[in-house]
């Protein structure tokens, strides 16, 4: 297992998102009201960055004139042809099984707990008394 | 070719006997609409769909038959039915009533031309079932129209035209489809038109080989509604056949529709599956006309794009001229998928075709 730190957690407030490179690939890291997710930044239909895509809400219907609507902003769409995507399990909504996005394991941790390592970072250095926002992979 | 294609047991799903003129309509109207049209002179009304002299419209050794081969069940009975041992033929009257611009006299009509079909023919072959005709112009005439005929089983479908007044999937034709479904009916809408807008999105065409071929148009805008505006999750059983469509346009709109879909359905949420499988369970087609180059690989590969071998209903489109001979099945179909077209599709299809039909208890 290696840890990347990518970003200090300050730099990504509530509302942004970042791209960043691991092991080679892009990937997307947002801050959803606070709660982070990571997912692959390359859309499985035609390989845009879903970076320049907007967060939208999920809705569902079960007759001709009714919206039900929830989970505003955690439909991510595709820039390209909008097509949807749930940032909580990657998955689109348009063809699930086939068409998905890969999560990765993302969360903060403090700098303490950093400097015992493994872990690589960006350009930047890190320190013990801030928290950083780290993507662990296998 | 396929002529010597076993067509016994056969459903045809699309004839047309001899579009009557308003006298011959006469004798099931009231006093007052009788009065009325002798008073106006209401005496002959003609669109431009199938004009009466069109090659198309019906086959030329057809027409030199004497009487003509569209004329009488005798003729039809002697031309098509009993050569080819078909179990039925569903006859597709095409009096031009949509183009009227008075609801109360198309229901009149309506009522008129459904009384002559049953007079005329439905009551004198027992093979030959039925389209009722509606006044669309007023829907609640038109239900009212429906459950009028839906204890006669030898109606088996509403028939519409292609291009009307507005798009069919909106709610405001729902009665018709809350009523097809409680009896059984099935939905046809078939090539045709009000003509009271032009037949393509961009104005009227110049000639006639323009308007015929601008109806398979017609169909891509009515399956997108039908689709988009939920009439098949509200009424799931619903089938609509789109005859005289023709065939090869389906592969390429369905694709094209799924694809936006995949992208835009927020829009209309209630389609919550690809807008494909709503075609598979409540869309039908008539075979002719076959619109495709009559060789075996090319057939093959548009019934393998429908996706499903349960679409296609077999049709001949009497007396229009759409084969030549008997060759009335495209090359290319597997034995299974002929059993399918020529049977089982048009009973699954055509629920009220499996009720009985009691000697003298329809009038």
């Amino acid at each position: 297992m290696v840890r990347h730190v990518i970003a200090p957690a300050k730099d990504l407030p509530a509302g942004n998102r970042i791209r960043v490179m691991i092991d080679g690939k892009p990937v997307l890291v947002l801050n959803i009201k606070g709660e982070l997710f990571a997912l692959s930044d390359t859309c499985p239909h035609r390989g845009a960055s879903l970076s320049g895509g907007i967060l939208t809400g999920h809705v569902v219907s079960e007759t001709p004139g009714e919206y039900k609507y929830s989970r505003a902003g955690e439909i991510l769409r595709c820039p390209w042809h909008a097509w949807e995507f749930d940032v909580r399990t990657g998955r689109s909504w348009c063809d699930p099984k086939r068409m998905r996005l890969m999560q990765l394991d993302v969360k903060i941790e403090p700098g303490a707990s950093l400097v015992e390592g493994p872990y690589k970072t960006e350009t930047f250095p890190v320190r013990i008394e801030d928290d950083y926002i780290v993507i662990e992979t296998t | 070719m396929n002529s010597n294609m076993n067509l016994q047991g056969a459903i045809d799903c699309d004839v047309h006997p001899l579009t009557p003129v308003p006298a011959d309509l006469l004798p099931y109207m009231s006093d007052y609409w009788r009065d009325t049209l002798q008073v106006r002179g209401l005496d002959f009304w003609e669109t431009i769909a199938y004009p009466a002299n069109a090659a198309l419209t019906i086959r030329a050794d057809w027409r030199q038959q004497s009487p003509r081969a569209d004329a009488n069940p005798a003729t039809m009975a002697k031309t098509l039915l009993d050569p080819h041992g078909f179990d039925h033929a569903i006859l597709n009257c095409l009096f031009p009533l949509q183009s009227f611009r008075d609801g109360n006299m198309a229901a009149a009509f309506a009522s008129a031309t459904n009384d002559w079909l049953i007079d005329k023919w439905l009551s004198r072959d027992a093979r030959l079932r039925g389209a009722v005709l509606l006044p669309i112009q007023n829907i609640e005439l038109a239900v009212d129209e429906i459950n009028r005929r839906a204890d006669d089983p030898r109606f088996v479908q509403i028939l519409l035209q292609v291009m009307g007044e507005q798009p069919l999937g909106k709610p405001h034709f729902w009665p018709l489809y809350a009523a097809a479904e409680k009896h059984g009916f099935a939905i046809a809408i078939h090539a045709g038109s009000t003509y009271h807008h032009p037949v393509t999105g961009s104005g009227w065409p110049t000639y006639y080989i323009e308007d015929y071929a601008a109806q398979s148009a017609g169909f891509h805008t009515q399956l997108g509604s039908l689709i988009s505006e939920g009439v098949f999750v509200k009424y799931p059983k619903l089938k609509v056949v789109l005859s005289e469509s023709g065939i090869s346009w389906m592969p390429a709109y369905l694709w094209r529709l799924s694809k936006f879909w995949r992208g835009i359905r927020n829009e209309v949420p209630w389609i919550d599956r690809d807008p494909m499988h709503y075609v598979r369970d409540n869309i039908r087609l008539t075979l002719q006309p076959f619109d495709l180059p009559n060789d075996a690989v090319t057939a093959a590969r548009i019934m393998e794009q429908l996706g499903s071998d349960d679409l296609v209903l077999f049709s001949t489109d009497f007396p229009h001229w759409q084969f030549d001979g008997d060759d009335m099945l495209p090359k290319g179909l597997s034995a299974l998928q002929v059993r399918k077209i020529l049977i089982d599709n048009p009973r699954a299809t055509y629920s009220r075709l499996a009720a009985p039909v009691r000697k003298g208890a329809h009038p």
